[in-house]
């Protein structure tokens, strides 16, 4: 089984001041990081996540052969210049907020298909570039409506590997684009709750598990508004993940108003991951988890033509390695 | 399907719709209006005080807009009209401070691509609109006024 021997993790200042402010490797206290743009900020703290993951597990890049990175902005800019200080061959993504999976998912299947001995695999978002990106430029005063979320700005990278120790991924569910309908770009945790839901039951139906079967379940990021109809849809088909259900959205921040239904972006699934649950996982404090990070497919001039908003949901099962053992 | 037909998605957004927060109308309208009053009231006082220091009338009134003008783009620069925004909605948006906003973030915010292609070309990416189509209303009125009130 693939491992995921190594993760490394950068947030921002408002991430840093939240709940799991202490987890991460390294805390910008300025949204600019040094740099003279909040895009070469964002394509800094990627690059960084990068390397730090890299210096844990202890890898040169010539150890590494697949970087596959992504992120929010405009031609996945700020992971082709992660790629370009590094000497690894480089796929980008793009999955918006669900990148984090669909990098572990396909890094998982490059190593388990023998393509791979160690691929990086990363993913960011920041939210004043998302901001101006998606929206108004962020001097703008406007009220942000209750279900809007609230872009992160953070990095998260993580070493999927053949060998080694660490949590394992035992299982990976590729989700299918679901949209109904969906047209307001201020409101994706409903948008994305049917991707959510289709996917965690297609995995526990392949699987042939029960919710019970995972000690959390992840969502990545729907806001308080995505995760309940998440639950909802789920409730439907005879699941009730509420006890374990955990949304990465809802974990990033102290909730203050502004903040809304919860946090967002590329970098929030990633970061947390990065951060939290691999570390749980490796530690044993947690046996088996489904990450599930969801994403909005969606483009603001899409949007501005009447356009629904796609989305798609990818789960991937890990597992502790003395789950593995046992 | 993972497209929803029609109904799917009528049916899915009337499920959506009771999970959904309701937008605090109430307290937003009472922001609003505190806000916006206290903008209103504040260049009412300037008016007052130029119109008490014997200008004409209508120089006053000039003064009083740029006045107003330069305290919503230097609030803007500070930092903070972006707060009053998020805190009063409209009440911060509609005074003509709010139209000084709209015109100055996005000069900021673009100062990054350049004078030309960002500044110059993007300043007037919120404020297009309310140009556009307060000059429009303008014409309807005056050419009504014009021909048909007169």
């Amino acid at each position: 089984m693939p491992v995921v021997v190594a993760t490394g993790s950068v947030a921002g200042p408002r991430e840093g001041e939240g709940p799991l402010g202490k987890l991460f490797d390294l805390v910008y206290h300025d949204t600019l990081a040094g740099e003279r743009s909040w895009e070469k900020a964002e394509a800094r703290m990627l690059r960084q996540a990068g390397d730090i993951a890299m210096a844990k597990a202890g890898l040169e890049d010539a150890d590494v052969d697949f970087l596959l990175a992504g992120d929010l902005l405009n031609q996945i800019v700020s992971s082709s210049y992660m790629a370009r200080e590094r000497d690894i061959p480089y796929l980008g993504l793009y999955g918006a907020c669900s990148t984090m999976g669909e990098g572990l998912g396909l890094g998982g299947f490059l190593v388990e298909g023998g393509f791979a001995r160690n691929v990086l695999v990363a993913s960011s978002s920041h939210h004043d570039t998302a901001e101006r990106q998606y929206r108004y430029p962020t001097e703008f005063g406007y009220q942000r409506v209750p279900v809007s979320q609230w872009t992160v700005t953070a990095a998260g990278a993580a070493i999927v590997s053949g060998s080694g120790t660490g949590p394992r991924i035992e299982a990976v569910t590729v989700g299918r684009v679901q949209d109904y309908g969906v047209t307001d770009a201020n409101d994706m945790g409903t948008a994305m709750a049917p991707a959510f839901a289709d996917t965690v039951w297609r995995h526990l139906q392949d699987m042939s598990r029960k919710p019970e079967d995972y000690d959390l379940i992840f969502s990545g990021d729907l806001g308080k508004v995505g995760s309940a109809l998440g639950e909802y849809l789920l409730g439907q088909h005879g699941l009730d993940i509420g006890a374990v259900h955990r949304d990465t959205g809802l974990m990033m921040f102290e909730m203050k108003p502004e903040i809304c239904s919860g946090a967002s972006g590329c970098g929030c699934a990633a970061s947390v991951f990065a951060a939290k649950i691999w570390a749980d996982l490796a530690s044993g404090a947690v046996k088996r988890v489904l990450l599930v990070p969801t994403g909005a497919l969606h483009s603001p001039t899409a949007c501005q033509q009447g356009e629904s908003i796609p989305c798609v949901a990818h789960a991937v099962s890990l597992v502790s390695e003395a789950a593995v053992e046992r | 399907m993972t497209r929803a037909s029609v109904r799917e998605r009528e049916s899915y957004a009337r499920l959506a719709r009771r999970f959904q927060p309701k937008r605090p109308v109430f307290r937003n309208l009472i922001a609003a209006f505190a806000v916006g009053g206290a903008i209103c009231a504040s260049g009412q006082a300037i008016l007052d005080y130029l119109v008490a220091r014997d200008l004409p009338l209508n120089q006053a009134q000039s003064m009083t807009s740029s006045a107003m003008v330069a305290a919503g783009a230097l609030l803007t620069g500070l930092g903070i009209y972006d707060r009053i925004g998020a805190f009063a909605g409209m009440g911060a948006a509609l005074p003509i401070t709010g139209f000084a906003n709209s015109i100055v973030s996005p000069a900021i915010e673009f100062k990054r691509e350049g004078f030309v292609l960002g500044v110059s070309a993007r300043m007037f990416q919120v404020a297009g609109p309310v140009i556009v189509y307060g000059s429009l209303s303008a014409v309807i009125v005056s050419i009504l006024r014009v021909f048909v009130f007169r």
